[in-house]
């Protein structure tokens, strides 16, 4: 509601300032693709230099003699570094615009460089990926995408810089982003932004730029002020790792941290981990009143109801919404330390407020970070990436890092230095290594003999002229599962193709009918389900699967039971409020009455897939491109 | 569900801050907050005292006497820790130089600024402190873009740029040998902007200084310095009236005032954002060289 523009943009104006958030990002790109002189244009152009730090760079452009204020020397930092014209750690640099205070962890495009990066990576909200668009995309673009992917960055923006150098040619650009695009399949990241700019110029960095009229897209200053980051909180699973005990007399108990995801009131009823003893929520204390409700990321001191012993390093949860609680889990760990990892040493595990010894069992795969392949390797040395089983002496209370940052990372710390050796992300739950032949782990008939089908599913494939194939829908009520998989099904059919669909309400009038919603029960369905999708994939259907299921281990049981890479695993997600919005089925009504619990999507988990095959955020794309996008996938 | 609110800068900056005096108060054993009477340790004060609600402030305050303090600020800092009951620990400068510790500059501009190093790392010691709180912000300084939250020191209280530990997320180790410490910096991610900002935002008292006075000052190379004894003067240097106020408040030998009407922090933050220099362009000692704050950094400088 701004009615008088000049006001909106001047800082200096009013309380403004109350209004103002905070995004984080980072920045990444190989030498000399221009992060620094990017940097500097942003903070020149949105007028956050001060004169002195502008003389001081006009002294030193001219003391190493080049003709131009080199924008660059504002951001370069340690004297060493300054004088090799190289950045070798991450650097943070701050600056405000109206609308928006930012802080850019920039880090440099080292190859050997991966640790910073993934240091840079693990507290941005947004990546900022440069291209040069003279040199196209480079190995280094791929493995800054990579990471940033592994580490979660909701949001990227590839940003084509020196289009200057190419005439501000649109093909050069259009070639760059299509081949982003085909790289960027492969990676799970569900927002991104292309923008052609020139740093050094000034083009689309902060002004729209009078060379690219064919671009109609944001300029990149735009883009960091109006992204949304809010809605990538998760406000559901409540957690609080308890960080300090405030005791100042007899009467008062109270328990500090910050809030890692989900949501409290006063009055819910609470249960702390590792004790597993329940209470209520008394008040939730701040110097000033007593709030209400605590949100994601404040930091608060809870009092409680009961006398329990609590101290720090226990986590306090809902009830009805505990994390993992285990002693050995699976990470992707990359390592920090010139001393590569070994194998049954005892490490000092930091998670959330929790430290215990912890040891590597196995080193499961190592990353290639440029081909994505997976290697055999027995270490892991500095800067690589590679999925860890471990073990610690005490259990730990987490959730996978793609549900849940806070409390799916962790350090590794070596007892002998004291520094930190590594940092990793966990996986969900399971530590399955090795696929079961059948989907059931309590089989009841161990005598019955595998019989091969009678007419095998390659002649079936044959004649309906087009290949089976399991098409996996997952993501919590409201997502648009079966909306866009029945769309996709009627397109299927009308080209021809022999298709079926199974949707979880059918089922679970028939088949499951026995079956509830207790993790147990919700297992089981999807056993059941995975195993009949099966028997229409063997007679030739491409068959559609719209289930909620919640659980990746579930869904990796299901999966286990297709030939490698015929199951398709398309997860459908949005932003929560907009699934209690559409509310197809009126379930999160009922749950907000209180009539059921453990609903996915308001007081359980949905433990997103790791790896789909795509991933549609109905929030961004209309039904009739989701489907498109699909059934891209059986091409 | 309810409507999720949208966080402020302010609000996150706080949390922050508040997150990190709790795990100093939960890693270390004898942590202190380095007291300068400046704005930016007082809102590091203001952030412990949230944290630590409705216990008190669990760690002393150690402020660095450099002898040479406008007289405000040890008032200011006298009248905050009788009210809230909190101990301070001085670390006297002028003790170090008649130790003979270390040595008095002399000439124009002789300062004891540097000299503070040595008095902060004895007291530290002193006191076997294994953690210090700073008020250092990220934004003052280019060579400070990249300290750490939780910045490790090793015996001798030096700063090693090439040996600091990764920081990952908000977990912070804060792990070490026997004889090592840390300085920890709560308002890492605050600029000065946002440290009025939040100075307003939650009225928070301040000494005097930072408003527009008048004051007798004298132009050398460009910074305002205030006349006291503790400055030697020299005779082309004239003596003026202006209205002027402090950016900073340090040692009166380096701290430079500015030209400024402004009397109350609204008008301290509208003089901040059309500012055309940084606050640490009033610094003297700054001055000196390009890298003068570096080097100081790496003998252990706050
Ligand atoms: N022509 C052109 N040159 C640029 C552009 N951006 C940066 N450069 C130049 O590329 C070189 C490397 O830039 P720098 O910012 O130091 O790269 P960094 O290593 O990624 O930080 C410098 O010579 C810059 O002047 C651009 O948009 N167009």
């Amino acid at each position: 509601m701004s009615d008088n523009n000049e006001q909106a943009n001047n800082p200096n104006n009013d309380n403004k300032y109350l209004d103002m958030d905070l995004l984080r990002f980072t920045t990444a790109g190989s030498v000399d693709d221009g992060k620094s002189t990017l940097i500097g244009r942003l903070f020149y152009d949105s007028k956050s230099i001060f004169e002195d730090q502008m003389e001081a760079i006009e002294k030193s452009s001219k003391g190493s003699g080049e003709e131009d204020v080199n924008l660059a020397l504002l951001t370069d930092g340690l004297k060493a570094e300054r004088e090799q014209k190289i950045t070798i750690d991450v650097a943070y640099r701050y600056f405000a615009t109206p609308k928006r205070k930012f802080i850019i962890a920039d880090t440099p495009g080292h190859t050997q460089y991966t640790r910073n990066m993934v240091t840079g990576a693990s507290t941005a909200d947004l990546a900022v990926i440069l291209v040069d668009a003279s040199k196209g995309l480079l190995t280094q673009s791929r493995r800054h995408a990579f990471i940033s992917s592994l580490l979660r960055i909701p949001h990227l923006v590839v940003a084509v810089n020196k289009m200057d150098l190419v005439d501000y040619d649109e093909k050069v650009f259009n070639e760059i982003v299509s081949e982003f695009r085909g790289f960027a399949k492969k990676l799970n990241v569900s927002d991104v932004t292309y923008i052609p700019i020139s740093a050094l110029k000034g083009d689309n960095v902060v002004d729209k730029s009078e060379n690219t009229d064919w671009y109609n897209g944001s300029t990149l200053l735009h883009h960091l002020e109006t992204v949304k980051v809010d809605a990538d909180e998760n406000i559901i699973d409540f957690r609080l790792p308890v960080q300090y005990v405030i005791r100042p007399n007899q009467n008062f108990r109270g328990f500090s941290g910050r809030v890692a995801s989900g949501h409290i009131r006063p009055g819910d009823e609470i249960t702390v981990l590792p004790s597993g003893l329940s209470s209520k929520v008394e008040k939730i204390v701040t110097r000033g009143e007593d709030l209400d409700i605590a949100y994601p990321g404040d930091s608060v001191t809870l009092t409680i109801e009961d006398e329990i012993d609590i101290s720090r390093g226990d986590m306090i949860v809902r009830k009805n919404n505990v994390p993992t609680v285990r002693n050995d889990f699976e990470a992707y760990v990359c390592w920090m330390n010139e001393k590569p990892m070994e194998l049954g040493k005892k490490y000092i595990l930091q998670h959330t407020t929790r430290t215990t010894q912890v040891f590597a069992e196995e080193l499961v795969y190592r990353m290639n970070v440029d081909s994505l392949n997976q290697e055999d390797a027995d270490q892991l040395k500095l800067n690589e990436i590679g999925r860890v089983r471990l073990k610690s002496s005490q259990p730990i209370f987490f959730d996978a890092y793609q549900i849940n940052k806070k409390t799916g990372s962790f350090i590794i710390i070596d007892a002998a230095t004291n520094v930190t050796v590594g940092a990793g992300m966990m996986r969900a739950g399971s530590t399955v290594s090795k696929k079961p032949k059948s989907s059931s782990n309590k089989r009841k008939s161990p005598n019955v003999v595998w019989e091969p089908w009678n007419i095998p599913r390659e002649e079936r494939e044959k004649r309906n002229g087009h290949k089976a194939s399991l098409l996996w829908f997952t993501g919590i009520s409201g997502a648009g599962k079966s909306t866009i998989a029945k769309q996709v099904e009627r397109r299927l059919w009308e080209d021809g193709k022999q298709t079926m669909l199974l949707d979880g309400d059918q089922v679970r009038h028939g088949l499951n009918g026995d079956l509830g919603f207790s993790p147990g029960d919700r297992a089981e369905n999807i056993r059941r389900v995975g195993e009949t999708a099966r028997l229409f994939f063997e007679h030739g259907n491409i068959v559609l699967c719209t289930f909620v299921s919640p659980y990746a281990k579930d869904r990796e049981t299901a999966k286990s039971l297709f030939p490698e890479g015929d199951f398709k695993e398309i997860y459908i997600t949005c932003n929560p409020e907009t699934a209690h919005e559409r509310d197809p089925k009126g379930l999160y009504k009922k749950a907000e009455e209180g009539e059921i619990t453990g609903l996915t999507g308001y007081d359980a988990n949905h433990e997103a897939p790791e790896n789909p095959a795509i991933t549609i955020n109905t929030d961004e794309m209309t039904v009739d491109e989701s489907v498109e996008a699909i059934l891209e996938l059986l091409d | 569900m309810s409507e999720r609110k949208k966080q402020t800068h302010l609000k996150e900056l706080e949390d922050e801050g508040i997150y990190v005096m709790r795990e100093v108060a939960a890693q270390f054993e004898r942590p202190v907050l380095l007291f300068s009477g400046g704005k930016d340790s007082i809102v590091m004060f203001h952030l412990a005292l949230k944290a630590f609600h409705p216990g008190k402030v669990p760690f002393p305050l150690m402020h660095i006497d450099t002898g040479h303090n406008f007289p405000e600020t040890i008032e200011f800092r006298d009248k905050l820790v009788e009210k809230y009951g909190v101990e301070l620990i001085v670390g006297s400068v002028q003790e170090s130089i008649d130790a003979g510790d270390v040595e008095e500059e002399t000439g124009p501009d002789a300062s004891r600024n540097a000299l503070q190093t040595t008095t902060l790392l004895d007291t530290l010691k002193e006191h076997q402190v294994d953690a210090a709180l700073g008020g250092g912000r990220r934004d003052e300084e280019k060579a400070r873009a990249k300290e750490r939250f939780f910045s490790h020191r090793d015996v001798f209280g030096q700063w090693d740029p090439k040996n600091q530990r990764p920081e990952l997320w908000h977990l912070f180790n804060g792990r070490k040998n026997p004889g090592e410490n840390f300085r920890v910096f709560p308002l890492s991610n605050w600029t000065e902007m946002d440290v009025w900002q939040y100075i307003a935002q939650e009225d928070i008292d301040i000494p005097e200084l930072y408003f527009a006075h008048e004051r007798e000052v004298f132009n050398r190379r460009g910074v305002w310095l205030a006349d006291t004894e503790f400055v030697n003067r020299m005779d082309d240097e004239e003596l003026e009236t202006k209205t002027v106020r402090f950016r900073t408040i340090g040692d009166a030998t380096c701290t430079g005032a500015v030209v400024s009407d402004a009397s109350n922090l609204e008008e301290i933050i509208q003089e901040v954002a059309s500012a055309r220099e940084t606050e640490r362009g009033n610094r003297h000692d700054d001055k000196r060289s390009e890298t003068a704050m570096e080097d100081r950094k790496r003998q252990g400088y706050f």
